[in-house]
C-alpha cells in the first residue's frame, strides 16, 4: 500500500446522500476473480446517465470525491473500495461514512475524510462553479483545500498513522514477523501439516 | 483462573498482545475453496507477497462443481475453479481438484483426513467453518481480505469473542437427531442470538453424540449468528481421529491426547451467556420460513404470524409464508415437496447417508418427488458404495451423485426451479439461495428420506413398516 501524505487532484461533486455500496458497485460485479479492474462497475447504474457527474469531461479524471452524508452504507463488500480506487479516487470527503465502508477504506488505502456538511457545501460550490478544479488534501494538516476554501477534516489517529506510513493490515502484521517466527518454534510437534502423508494419501 | 474451552484455545494461539490493539492469533490450518480465494491470491501478487505456510494450507473444489459426470459448463464457475488451480500451482498450495480421491466439501475433507484436531485454530473463507469446532478446535469463517492476511502471515488480528454455553441435558429420543437439536437451538435463541459469541455445546446429549453428529451441530452455529461453535474433545473424538492420515502417530499421539484432555472448560469458569435445552422434549424439527430460526416441530402446523407478539418477527413471518407459499394452520405433515436433497457440509457424511438409506431400504421414493443424494466427499462416496448404500438409494429411485456442495447453494447446476419446494438436509433456507423462487425446508436426513417416500414432510414414524 502506498503512503498517503498529500494528494492533489480533480474534485468531483456528488450531490447525493446515502450512497450505498450497491450503488457504488452492483452485486453482478462480485462474481469476478480479479482484484483490479472494478472501475467499470463504479456507480454502474448512474454511469448510463449522460448528465451524471463522472460523464462530464471536466470531472472524468477525478480523484477526490466530495459526497453527501452517509456514504458507503449497506453491504460490506470490499469491492466498493476497490471500484473507487481502481477508477482513480484516493479520497472521499463526506460529513458521515458508514462504519464498515470506512473500515474497508482504511484497509485499502482510500482516505475517508469527514468534513462538516457546511464545508462540503462550500467545496461543492467551488467544484461546480469551476468544473475540473483541483482539491488539495493534506493528511498531515488534516485539511482539504479548493479555491479559497480550506476545510478541516477528521480522520481517526490510527487510520491516519497507517495511511501516512503506507501500512495495510498485512504490512502492519508483518512488522511483527519475528514474533510470528518465534511463536512457530513453540508449536507442539503433534500439530499436523497439510503435506501429503507418505504411503497414505500422497 | 478458571477458563472456558474457547478461552484456552485462544490463549494458546496469541502471538502478540498489546494495549488498545486486537490480539494477533496464530492459525494452525487454513482451508481454501474456489469462491472466496481468487482476490486474496491476486492481492498477494499485487503486493509481491508469498504464502507463508503452504504446509498449513489446503484447497479443494466444492461450491461450483457439478455432481454429474463431465466438465463445468458454466463459464463463471469454470473460471473460478481454473483460477484456484492456477493459484495453488503458483503459490505451492496442495489442492484436491474435481475427480481427485480426496476431493469434497471443504468441511468434510479436513476432518476425514484427520487434519482438524482438538485445540487448533482453523479458518476458511466460508461461514460454515464452524463445523470443525466439533473437535474442540476454534474454527471460524473469514472474509477475502482476511484470507489474504492468513495466506501472507499465518495470523489474524482479532478482538476476543464472548462465550456462550448451550447445554443440552437429557437424552435424545429415537428418531431425533443432531440436526433437530441445532434447529431447535436456533429457533430458541434466534438467528442473531449467538452474535459476537463462540458457543460451547455441552451436556449429556452432546456427549452422547458421534463426531458426525457433533459436526452437524457445530456447522450451523453460524445460523444462530455465532462466530464459532465448539465441543470439548473426549474419547469419542480421540477414537475418530486415531489412525487417520494426518493424525499424530506414536509418541506424538500420546503427547497429543494428553494435551487434548486438558481442553475442557474448567469447573467454575463463567460464560457470558448460558442456554439450557432439554433433549427429551425434542422431536423432529422442520423449518417453515426463510431463515433457519423459523422452524417448528414436525408435529406442529404452519404458524400464524398474527400470533407473534413482536412486530418485526410478525412481518418477517408474513413475508416468509408468502415466499414459501404456505397457509397458517396447515399441518406441516401435509406440505407436499417436489425435491429432496440429502447432502451438504451439514449432513453429507457417511452416518447421514446411512440414516437416509436405513429409511429407504425396501421403500420407494414417491413418483412426484426427485431425490438427490450427494456425498460430502469422494471418500464418503466410496465408503457408501462399499457398504452398498448407493444400491439402496438407486433401488428406491433416488439419484446417486458425485461429491460437492450441490443444492445447498445455486452456484452449480443443482438448483430449484421457481416455486419448486424441497426438503433439504442443508443449512440455509434463504430466499433464492437454491435458485430464484425455490422453497426449502431444512430437515434431518431421517426426515428427508421419509419425506421422499411419502411426498409430504414426514418422519420415519409416519411410514408403513417394510414388508419382510
Amino acid at each position: 500500500m502506498d503512503a498517503f501524505i498529500t494528494h492533489t487532484g480533480v474534485g468531483v461533486p456528488l450531490r447525493r446522500s446515502n450512497v450505498d455500496t450497491d450503488q457504488i458497485i452492483p452485486a453482478e460485479y462480485l462474481k469476478r476473480v480479479a482484484r483490479t479492474g472494478f472501475e467499470d462497475g463504479l456507480f454502474a447504474a448512474w454511469r448510463s446517465d449522460p448528465s451524471f457527474v463522472l460523464n462530464q469531461p471536466a470531472y472524468a479524471a477525478g480523484s477526490v470525491l466530495v459526497a453527501g452524508p452517509d456514504f458507503g452504507t449497506g453491504s460490506s463488500r470490499e469491492h466498493a473500495v476497490w471500484a473507487l480506487m481502481d477508477y482513480g479516487f484516493r479520497v472521499v470527503i463526506s460529513s458521515r461514512f458508514a462504519d464498515i465502508f470506512r473500515g474497508n477504506s482504511g484497509k485499502g488505502g482510500l482516505l475517508t475524510a469527514v468534513c462538516a456538511q457546511d464545508d462540503v457545501e462550500l467545496l461543492w460550490k467551488v467544484l461546480e462553479n469551476e468544473p475540473g478544479a483541483q482539491v488539495s488534501v493534506d493528511l498531515v494538516a488534516r485539511t482539504a483545500s479548493a479555491g479559497d476554501i480550506v476545510a478541516p477534516f477528521h480522520v481517526d489517529d490510527y487510520t491516519r498513522w497507517r495511511l501516512l506510513e503506507g501500512l495495510d493490515d498485512i504490512g502492519l502484521t508483518l512488522r511483527h514477523e519475528p514474533e510470528i517466527a518465534a511463536f512457530e518454534t513453540t508449536r507442539p510437534s503433534h500439530r499436523p501439516t497439510t503435506a501429503a502423508v507418505a504411503g497414505i494419501n500422497d | 483462573m478458571a477458563r472456558t474451552l474457547a478461552e484456552k484455545v485462544w490463549a494458546d494461539h496469541v502471538v502478540r498482545q498489546a494495549e488498545g490493539e486486537p490480539d494477533l492469533l496464530y492459525i494452525d490450518l487454513h482451508l481454501l475453496h474456489e469462491v472466496t480465494s481468487p482476490q486474496a491470491f491476486e492481492g498477494l501478487r499485487l503486493s509481491g507477497r508469498t504464502v507463508r505456510r503452504p504446509d498449513l494450507t489446503l484447497a479443494t473444489e466444492d461450491h461450483n462443481v457439478p455432481t454429474t459426470p463431465g466438465p463445468i459448463t458454466d463459464l463463471v464457475s469454470r473460471t473460478q475453479v481454473e483460477t484456484l488451480r492456477a493459484n495453488c500451482a503458483e503459490f505451492g498450495v496442495r489442492l484436491f481438484p474435481m475427480g481427485d480421491a480426496e476431493q469434497g466439501i471443504v468441511h468434510v475433507v479436513g476432518p476425514q483426513l484427520g487434519l482438524t484436531q482438538p485445540g487448533m485454530t482453523v479458518v476458511c473463507g466460508d461461514s460454515h467453518t464452524s463445523t470443525h469446532g466439533a473437535f474442540g478446535a476454534l474454527a471460524f469463517g473469514i472474509g477475502t481480505s482476511e484470507v489474504e492476511h492468513v495466506l501472507a502471515t499465518q495470523t489474524l488480528p482479532l478482538a476476543p469473542f464472548k462465550t456462550m454455553a448451550v447445554t443440552v441435558v437429557g437424552q435424545l429420543r429415537p428418531g431425533v437427531t443432531a440436526k433437530d437439536v441445532i434447529l431447535a437451538v436456533i429457533a430458541s435463541i434466534g438467528t442473531g442470538g449467538g452474535q459476537g459469541y463462540v458457543i460451547e455445546y455441552r451436556g449429556a446429549a452432546i456427549e452422547a453424540m458421534s463426531m458426525e453428529e457433533r459436526m452437524t451441530v457445530c456447522n450451523m452455529s453460524i445460523e444462530a449468528g455465532a462466530r464459532a461453535g465448539m465441543i470439548a474433545p473426549d474419547e469419542t473424538t480421540f477414537a475418530y481421529l486415531k489412525g487417520r492420515p494426518h493424525a499424530p502417530r506414536g509418541a506424538d499421539w500420546d503427547a497429543a491426547v494428553a494435551a487434548w484432555r486438558e481442553l475442557r472448560t474448567d469447573d467454575g469458569a463463567t460464560f457470558d451467556a448460558e442456554v439450557v435445552l432439554d433433549a427429551d422434549a425434542l422431536s423432529p424439527y422442520v423449518t417453515w420460513g426463510t431463515n433457519p430460526g423459523q422452524g417448528s416441530p414436525l408435529d406442529a402446523a404452519v404458524p400464524n404470524p398474527a400470533d407473534l407478539a413482536d412486530q418485526g418477527e410478525r412481518h418477517a413471518a408474513e413475508r416468509a409464508l408468502a415466499y414459501m407459499g404456505l397457509t397458517p394452520g396447515t399441518a406441516l405433515r401435509d406440505v407436499p415437496v417436489d425435491t429432496v436433497f440429502v447432502g451438504s457440509c451439514t449432513n453429507g457424511r457417511i452416518e447421514d447417508l446411512r440414516a437416509a438409506a436405513g429409511v429407504l431400504r425396501g421403500r420407494r421414493v414417491a413418483s412426484s418427488v426427485r431425490m438427490l443424494v450427494v456425498p460430502g466427499s469422494a471418500k464418503v462416496r466410496l465408503e457408501a458404495e462399499a457398504e452398498g448404500l448407493h444400491e439402496v438409494f438407486e433401488a428406491a429411485g433416488a439419484q446417486w451423485r458425485l461429491p460437492g456442495c450441490s443444492m445447498c447453494l445455486g452456484m452449480n447446476p443443482d438448483t430449484l426451479a421457481p416455486g419448486e419446494r424441497s426438503a433439504s438436509t442443508s443449512n440455509r433456507n434463504f430466499e433464492g439461495r437454491q435458485g430464484k423462487g425455490g422453497r426449502t425446508h431444512l430437515v434431518s436426513p431421517l426426515v428427508a428420506a421419509a419425506t421422499a417416500v411419502r411426498g409430504t414432510l414426514s418422519s420415519p414414524a409416519d411410514l408403513d413398516p417394510v414388508e419382510a
